[in-house]
């Protein structure tokens, strides 16, 4: 399970928007949630909305679908998160005009335990937000539930 | 002589919940196989099968990135802070 009030996803969204017909992303940061020793969900306090790095690098072979968080922004987001006694729990990032399902290169590049927003952007709108979590074993994502507060 | 690692969220799960760990001194290369015997679960998403560093694994030594110092060969001193930060990527099909 994913909290993620309505203001936030309403940040996170204009972020991508203004990506599009690029791929936009950023970092999510906040708390696990705990029960027993399980992890039972993560609770979003804030975003680092980043550049995408890709662009900077590939735009000139052609390649705009592909996203890319820089180490530098992640270091600079745990640095700002260990600060305020949060942690990195997710990543976000836009499909434009795909749907919001994780690709075969998501599942490569991706992370387990953390969650991964999509959100499927069509012609300039959202039309879906979905979050996923890598396996142990790195063989598929599962979708977890987002629920507003 | 030990040394500590800063272990990201995403690899929590497989360093029992804790987020540093001691191991021991030597290049970064060396310490983070080091970890991966402490902590096997660690090593699939470390390591490719070929047991190369994933290319987004980073490291830093204390603020360093250590691309830009001697990379897996960088020595790691005694006490010293290896920090692990995950970066990511993807893409949508072409
Ligand atoms: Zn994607």
């Amino acid at each position: 399970m994913l909290t993620l009030t309505s203001s936030l996803l309403v940040r996170m969204h204009q972020h991508l928007l203004g990506g599009y017909p690029r791929e936009a992303c950023g970092i999510m940061i906040g708390q696990e949630t705990y029960d027993g020793a399980q992890q039972s969900g993560k609770i979003v306090h804030d975003l680092v909305l980043v550049s995408n790095a890709w662009e900077v690098e590939s735009e000139r072979e052609g390649l705009r679908n592909r996203y890319l968080i820089s180490p530098e922004d992640v270091a600079r987001a745990d640095r700002e998160a260990s600060q305020r006694g949060l942690d990195i729990i997710g990543f976000f990032h836009s499909h434009p005009d795909h749907p919001a399902r994780p690709s075969e290169t998501d599942r490569e590049f991706a992370w387990p335990n953390v969650s991964f927003v999509i959100v499927s952007v069509e012609a300039g709108q959202v039309v879906d937000t979905r979050s996923w979590v890598l396996r142990d074993d790195r063989s598929a994502f599962d979708e977890e539930p987002i629920t507003g507060s | 002589m030990s040394v500590t690692v800063r272990i990201p969220t995403p690899l929590r799960p497989y360093t029992g919940g804790k987020k540093e760990v001691s191991a021991q001194s030597g290049d970064v290369e060396g310490v983070l196989s080091a970890l991966t015997q402490s902590y096997p679960d660690l090593r699939r998403h470390l390591f490719t099968e070929q047991g190369v560093l994933r290319s987004f694994v980073n490291v830093y030594l204390g603020d360093e990135d250590v691309r830009f110092l001697n990379g897996p060969k960088t020595p790691v001193p005694d006490g010293a802070q290896l920090s692990i930060v995950p970066s990511v990527a993807g893409g949508v099909p072409q």
